[in-house]
């Protein structure tokens, strides 16, 4: 049985430092290799695995997310596999979350994908195109098996809106760290620590900030001011940019191992 | 489930906002901006005169005497939307949002296109009024309305070929949205449809409006009565709603939206989101979409560019729930029937999306004999089909004369 989100934010906290969460789409590269690049990444050191549920219209992903869900479509990668990763992510003693677009969950079934997830081990779902005003029967669906319901709050959530979202929000509040879609970047915007500093003062919540991560330099400056640093697009461009699938595995190990220092201060 | 249940920005259980955090800010403030120009007797007024000076309305409502007699006799009348200035209705809608830019002190817009009709009238409303402009159209689009690309670039917008996906009208809402996620401090949306979060819908289909009000008041003069039926063709369904809106209370008016069958809907290669889709959630908006068992998009199909999207406008989902309004799907072949019916029975050269509303009206026509009183909304016009229409009708290049 792996550990709650409240839990790893806890304990990350205990050993003052934050928390890393990892993402990968599930059924990336392939089915099978997808299982080994998330061992690979919390090999390395990641707390947290955010498995994504590869969906058609990702409006929110920059280009190497949708490269990676275009790939994973392809190979096959239905709702049903996701649940398996995350099966088999929690039987590796590893926490578990889903990051999903809302159709697919609503065509699911609403209640039926609470209640799949929930026993394959998942501890909750990150919702990125989900409203509150729209999540009355999710967060019935959430309630009714202890699952963990991840909103977002971004740079031009006003203090009312993130009060809102943070009281319909559990595990940790998702700050989007800029104005923009998921990739690596240069720099990581200047609106993170501003955005985290203003929900601190609305929520008990842990917050962790996602958006353009890539390196440990760029975790530690995060770790500073956020409880957990959120990174999805460079490992998938490590795995993309990888010549064989032993690379590729190497390379998610190498980044996970250099955010790990990162978050513990560099 | 009423739409009384539900928060505004909904149709029953349709509509709604599925979107990203980081737009509802604007969204909000959209909204707001939206409000107060309705309350503002001076932006009514600014619009107005704008449609009267720019776009050339009222537009008329003409008689279609000889494409009638193709229509079991019924007596069709065509509401001419393809002779507003840019060749659509879509100026209608551009304008409105053009104005409401400069009221929120943005000074840049971007859109999305599918036949190109909106891009052209958004670069057009964005020259006309001094924004910055660029316009996401699927690559597999720019080829087909290679015409339209060019317009938008003689008018100084940017035009983005965007090649993911199924590169078209549906990857160009998705890179839209992502460059709006990117820069909506000074940007505004100009979304062209009545899809999309709140308030799109219901704030387009307010600037289409003025397409019933014009169309009711005039079938009034001509005939003296109210039609029978109101047709129009749906992709997202802006120029039906505009059209609609005006006789949804009339419940003695039919109302019929016809989408896009495309090879026929039982080979899976169509538009027709109401005959083979369900609701789903798409580009911010609960909706009928073509979807899969595990809610992902299904890639659209029509001769049409403008018709060829996998979603509809929600308000159209409950006047399909309803009953108000009946959807059908015209395939690609009957809707070319009828432009080329169009054509030689009235010279007028329709959009190969209007040409789907066409064909409806001579079924209907036929269905309801010759005593019955019909408008279509000829919503565009058919010079950026040209090709598409000699290469479906095998119209090669005519050897010149005298030559041997």
């Amino acid at each position: 049985m792996s550990r709650s989100l409240a839990q790893v934010f806890a304990e990350a906290k205990a050993e003052g430092r934050a928390a890393l969460i990892g993402y990968l789409p599930a059924g990336f590269p392939t089915a099978e290799q997808s299982v080994d690049m998330i061992a690979a990444m919390v090999d390395g050191g990641v707390d947290i695995v955010e498995v994504g549920l590869p969906y058609s219209d990702p409006l929110m992903d920059g280009p190497d997310i949708q490269s990676a869900v275009e790939l994973a479509l392809r190979g096959g990668a239905t709702t049903d596999v996701v649940l398996d990763v995350v099966r088999q992510v929690s039987e590796s003693g590893t926490t578990a979350v889903v990051m999903s677009y809302w159709n697919p969950i609503e065509r699911y079934g609403i209640d039926r994908f609470a209640e799949r997830l929930a026993q394959a081990g998942g501890h909750g779902v990150i919702t990125p195109d989900l409203t509150p005003e729209e999540a009355g029967p999710w967060i019935a669906a959430t309630s009714a098996r202890d699952l963990d319901r991840i909103f977002l709050v971004a740079p031009s959530s006003t203090d009312a809106r993130i009060s809102q979202v943070s009281s319909v929000t559990s595990g940790f509040l998702y700050a989007a760290s800029t104005m923009g879609v998921t990739g690596a970047r240069t720099t990581v915007s200047s609106a993170a620590p501003e955005l985290v500093a203003r929900s601190r003062r609305l929520t008990k919540l842990p917050i962790a900030v996602g958006l353009g991560v890539s390196t440990g330099a760029q975790a530690a400056d995060v770790a500073a001011f956020a409880d957990g640093v959120i990174v999805g697009s460079a490992f998938v461009r490590r795995i993309l940019q990888a010549e064989t699938p032993a690379e590729a595995t190497e390379q998610v190990r190498a980044l996970a191992r250099d955010l790990a220092r990162g978050v513990r201060g560099g | 489930m009423t739409a009384l249940d539900l928060p505004p920005g909904h149709f029953g259980p349709y509509g709604g906002r599925f979107v990203p955090e980081a737009l509802t800010a604007a969204l909000d403030e959209l909204d707001a901006a939206f409000t107060d120009a309705l309350a503002d007797p001076a932006f009514g007024e600014e619009l107005s005169e704008l449609e009267r000076t720019y776009t050339g309305r009222p537009n008329p409502l003409t008689p279609a005497r000889r494409f009638s007699v193709e229509c079991g006799g019924a007596r069709v009348y065509l509401k001419r939307e393809d002779l507003n200035h840019t060749g659509s209705h879509k100026i209608n809608n551009v304008l409105g949002q053009a104005l409401l830019t400069k009221r929120m002190g943005k000074e840049r817009v971007i859109a999305e296109t599918g036949a190109g009709q909106h891009g052209v009238a958004t670069a057009t409303a964005a020259a006309l009024m001094g924004l910055e402009c660029t316009v996401y159209m699927g690559e597999e689009d720019t080829r087909r309305q290679a015409l339209n690309v060019a317009r938008m670039r003689l008018l100084g917008a940017e035009v983005v070929p965007v090649t993911a996906g199924s590169r078209t009208l549906k990857d160009a809402i998705n890179e839209a949205m992502r460059d709006w996620v990117t820069t909506v401090d000074r940007t505004h949306y100009l979304l062209g449809t009545v899809t999309g979060p709140a308030p799109f819908p219901r704030m387009v289909r307010h600037f289409h409006e003025v397409i019933g009000r014009e169309a009711r008041e005039q079938i009034l003069a001509a005939e003296g009565r109210l039609p029978d039926a109101v047709v129009a063709c749906v992709g997202g369904g802006s120029n039906a709603i505009g059209l609609f809106s005006a006789f949804l209370d009339d419940p003695d008016v039919l109302l019929r939206g016809y989408e896009a069958g495309g090879d026929g809907v039982e080979t899976g290669r169509h538009a027709s989101r109401f005959a083979a889709g369900s609701p789903g959630v798409l580009h911010g908006a609960r909706t009928y979409v073509m979807q899969d068992e595990w809610g992902q998009t299904l890639p659209s199909h029509s001769i049409s560019a403008g018709l060829d999207y996998p979603g509809v406008g929600p308000e159209h989902s409950w006047l399909h729930d309803t009953g108000r309004v009946v959807y059908e799907p015209v395939v690609d072949a009957e809707a070319m029937a009828a432009f080329e019916v169009l054509c030689r029975t009235e010279g007028i050269i329709p959009a190969i999306e209007t040409a789907h509303a066409l064909a409806g009206a001579m079924r209907l026509g036929r269905e309801l004999g010759p005593d019955a009183v019909i408008i279509v909304n000829l919503s565009g016009r058919g010079d950026k089909d040209v090709a598409t229409a000699a290469a479906w009708f095998g119209l090669g290049d005519a050897a010149p004369v005298g030559q041997q």
